[in-house]
């Protein structure tokens, strides 16, 4: 496979996965910043979606352009604004982009997909921004999103543009993880007093049921939400699909299968990291604090991401006739 | 224009229905207008979603848009089909036959049959082609030959395509698109298959690779997704299971081309390459072309790598070769011509040139090099102040312009706003050259749109429909 058709593909797909995890993204901000006051003393909607910016990293960004943080407008920004690089309706374009210049690699479903998603945006994104508005959007987000993986797992063949998409979706979602965490957590600290169990409670739900994680919750612990069986589950608990452990698990899986030499630097890094987590547990984490964990974690995963351009989407290949080296812009937008 | 009334391919001249429309009739008329109509709307929707679209130059960043699609096919009778099938490969050979002699011995200059500078200064030439052998001496492995239909309906070949001829996609998807909107018409009558062409393309390639090879890697080379054809280049190496590369993907090392995979650099051996001459390799043509291979054309001058089409066959299809086409089919084939040439003056000459000036008002002039319909007169409908300035054109350079008589093309019934209405058409089959030299039967129909009109090309409104070939 060409090096230009792998990145593009393991891009169309972080995109893909990048559109519903930001849909999963607001749907959790939306839920902590509507919890009555009382359950929040103090704290305002604006600070839920001021983490939210914060957990994509794009507090700064957002500023520059829009200013004040309210609600309609952080919103806004994050769903529809095309001048948010990682806007949901960015994510559609540029998976529909990918998806075009690659359509020879991917299935004709496919890309009926993702050119129905991004030709039927304007329709869903209408009235999104208005508080009645955003669940609706949200929900076809992910549906458009799961429609897109469902057509890919029953009509692409698993060739190595498979194994590149399923890479990319896999090293997107740890991402996300990560970030969601990182935003429960920046808040609990806010929160030192067990007396606020019950907040705690509805706001670990709220990222349960935004990750669709509750159910699952449910029969691993058959209690109480507690935050840390929340931490553990989504940091390794191997069946929930988007928990740390799983994704790690499925990019060293993937790289395997990819890389000719077993002990090539992506095998070699992927496999460190997913072992890492295969064969971590909770109380390591919390003597090691939960933010330097996740922030380790990050640059970890940060370094594999790397490796995985160097070894199969640049090729350092030149001829005599001295061709020059695609300076190839892998569209990095988060990280 | 002519008084008399163009050729209808649906209605003889009494009105009644030809025979290979009978089928096509009996359905319409059994059909409710509301289904039509919801089919229609279903193609188009249909069209958008799957992406079957084109780019326009000069629109705003990004402005793709659907080439229209009329749902009326336009039918071609079996015993018509082979006369046009015999005749589109007779002249097809005989292209070749003349690129491969004027890049070696150049009998036909020698003999007078064309003038050589006409050949020699032609800037489709290519002088780095001299002498260079290509396997089975093919030049055009894909040629788009344009037909129209005119008076009482002879067939006539407007235009030879021999550098990259575009829209055979637009065959097959509206074949499929056909298939799935209105299968009882499929089952009523025997339409001759089109879908296999890709295969017969990828066969094609193969058999022109350099020898000594038992599975050729083939690709297809395009300019990339901001091209307006960039739909059709994705299609077809999807359909023959090859790879879709950029220039920048390609590099050649010892007049060897390689791609840039990630398990390391393949070879290929032959390229179908979407990309114009002028932009292919920058070491030996436009040096600031930035979609091309440096070092391509050694490696296909060192017989490591087939090029389809290969450099330099513009000179074949150029509007001032053009007339001298059915004179090339006797030099090298010994054969009568099967298909007509348009009348052409060729305005270098004197009283072809005092003719077409005092006719301009019922003449077409084109450009020689021209193409997409663009910089062309249609002396009836054009205004005296766009004749005018086509007089000042060609009296300051003759060379540069051919004319025709205008030719009433043949129209076909057409879905319009208003019902049903008779539009003009023409034809474009595929003519595929490797081992030997073959058509899918059926081709690629334009339709003028607007109502009158005889401009046909997607680029000025034009629309497609689907073209079936009957069977016995």
């Amino acid at each position: 496979m060409l090096c230009r058709t792998a990145s593009d593909l393991y891009w169309l797909s972080r995109y893909v996965e990048r559109a519903e995890n930001i849909a999963r993204l607001v749907d959790l901000t939306q839920r902590i910043s509507l919890l009555p006051e009382r359950l929040d003393p103090g704290k305002s909607a604006t600070t839920a979606w001021r983490r939210g910016l914060d957990a994509l990293g794009q507090l700064e960004l957002f500023g520059a352009a829009r200013g004040e943080i309210e609600p309609e407008t952080v919103r806004q920004w994050l769903m529809l604004d095309a001048d948010n690089p990682s806007s949901i309706h960015n994510c559609l374009f540029h998976g529909r982009e990918l998806g075009r210049a690659q359509r020879g690699a991917i299935t004709a479903e496919m890309y009926q997909e993702l050119n129905t998603s991004w030709l039927d945006l304007a329709e869903a994104g209408e009235g999104a921004a208005d508080s009645d508005g955003v669940s609706a959007f949200l929900e076809w987000v992910k549906t458009r999103s799961a429609a897109f993986r469902g057509v890919t797992f029953g009509t692409m063949g698993r060739d190595e543009g498979y194994h590149f998409m399923a890479l990319g979706t896999a090293v997107e979602r740890a991402d996300n993880t990560v970030r969601l965490l990182d935003i429960k957590y920046a808040q609990s600290e806010e929160h030192e007093s067990s007396s606020r169990d019950f907040i705690q409670y509805y706001q670990w739900s709220a990222m349960l049921q935004s990750m669709s994680a509750f159910e699952t919750y449910r029969k691993n612990y058959r209690d109480a939400v507690d935050p840390l069986h929340v931490s553990e589950m989504m940091i390794f608990q191997p069946d929930m699909p988007h928990s740390l452990t799983a994704c790690t698990q499925s990019i060293h899986r993937i790289l395997e299968v990819l890389a000719q030499d077993p002990r090539s630097e992506v095998v070699r890094k992927s496999g460190a990291l997913a072992a890492r987590l295969r064969y971590g547990c909770m109380s390591e984490v919390q003597d090691q604090g939960i933010k330097a964990f996740l922030d380790d974690f990050m640059q970890q995963l940060h370094g594999l991401t790397q490796a995985i351009v160097d070894a199969f989407m640049t090729s350092t290949a030149t001829g005599n006739a001295g061709s020059v080296e695609p300076g190839r812009n892998t569209g990095a937008v988060v990280s | 224009m002519s008084a008399r009334p163009p050729y209808d391919e649906m209605h003889d001249a009494e009105g009644t229905i030809r025979p290979h429309y009978a089928r096509f009739a009996e359905w319409m008329n059994g059909t409710q207008d509301a289904r039509i109509a919801q089919k229609r709307r279903q193609a188009e929707i249909s069209f958008h979603r799957v992406g079957i679209t084109f780019a326009v130059y000069g629109e705003e960043s990004g402005g793709e848009r659907l080439i229209p699609f009329d749902i009326a096919p336009r039918i071609i009778p079996s015993g018509e089909w082979k006369v046009l099938e015999a005749g589109l490969i007779q002249r097809v050979r005989a292209l070749n036959m003349f690129l491969h002699d004027i890049y070696h011995d150049r009998r036909i200059l020698e003999f007078g049959v064309l003038p050589e500078s006409l050949v020699l200064r032609n800037a489709q030439y290519r002088p780095q082609m001299q002498g260079i052998d290509l396997p089975n001496e093919v030049y055009a492995h894909i040629a788009g030959i344009d037909i129209v239909r005119a008076g009482e309906g002879e067939y006539y070949v407007l235009e030879d395509n021999l550098r990259v001829p575009s829209g055979v996609s637009y065959m097959l998807e509206n074949r499929k698109m056909m298939m799935r909107l209105f299968p009882e018409l499929f089952a009523a009558q025997a339409v001759a298959p089109v879908e296999h062409y890709p295969e017969l393309l990828l066969e094609t390639l193969q058999s022109v690779a350099p020898e000594g090879l038992d599975e050729p890697v083939a690709a297809v080379l395009t300019p990339g997704s901001y091209n307006s054809a960039y739909f059709e280049h994705a299609f077809l190496a999807q359909q023959m299971g090859v790879e879709l590369v950029e220039g920048q993907d390609l590099f050649v090392d010892d007049e060897t081309v390689y791609m840039r995979t990630t398990r390391g650099p393949r070879r290929v051996h032959v390229i179908y390459r979407r990309i114009d001459d002028d932009f292919l390799d920058p070491q030996v043509f436009r040096t600031d072309s930035v979609l091309g291979v440096p070092g391509l054309f050694s490696a296909v001058a060192a017989g490591r790598v087939t090029l389809a089409n290969t450099f330099g066959t513009g000179v074949a299809d150029d509007k001032s070769i053009y007339p001298y086409v059915p004179e090339m089919i006797r030099f090298y084939l010994s054969e009568d011509p099967i298909l007509l040439n348009v009348p052409t003056y060729r305005l270098r000459q004197d009283d072809d040139r005092r003719y077409v000036l005092e006719h301009l008002d019922e003449l077409v002039v084109k450009e020689a090099q021209g193409a997409g319909g663009y910089g062309m007169l249609i002396g009836p409908t054009a205004s005296k102040a766009e004749i005018e300035t086509f007089r000042q054109r060609i009296l300051a350079e003759p060379e540069r312009y051919i004319a025709q008589p205008t030719l009433s093309l043949s129209t076909c019934p057409t879905f319009v706003e208003s019902g049903v209405a008779p539009r003009h058409v023409d034809l474009r089959p595929y003519v595929l050259s490797g081992s030997e030299t073959m058509v899918v039967p059926g081709g690629l129909t334009r339709v003028a749109l607007r109502e009158g009109s005889l401009v046909v090309n997607s680029s000025q409104g034009g629309g497609t429909k689907d073209t079936w070939v009957l069977e016995d």
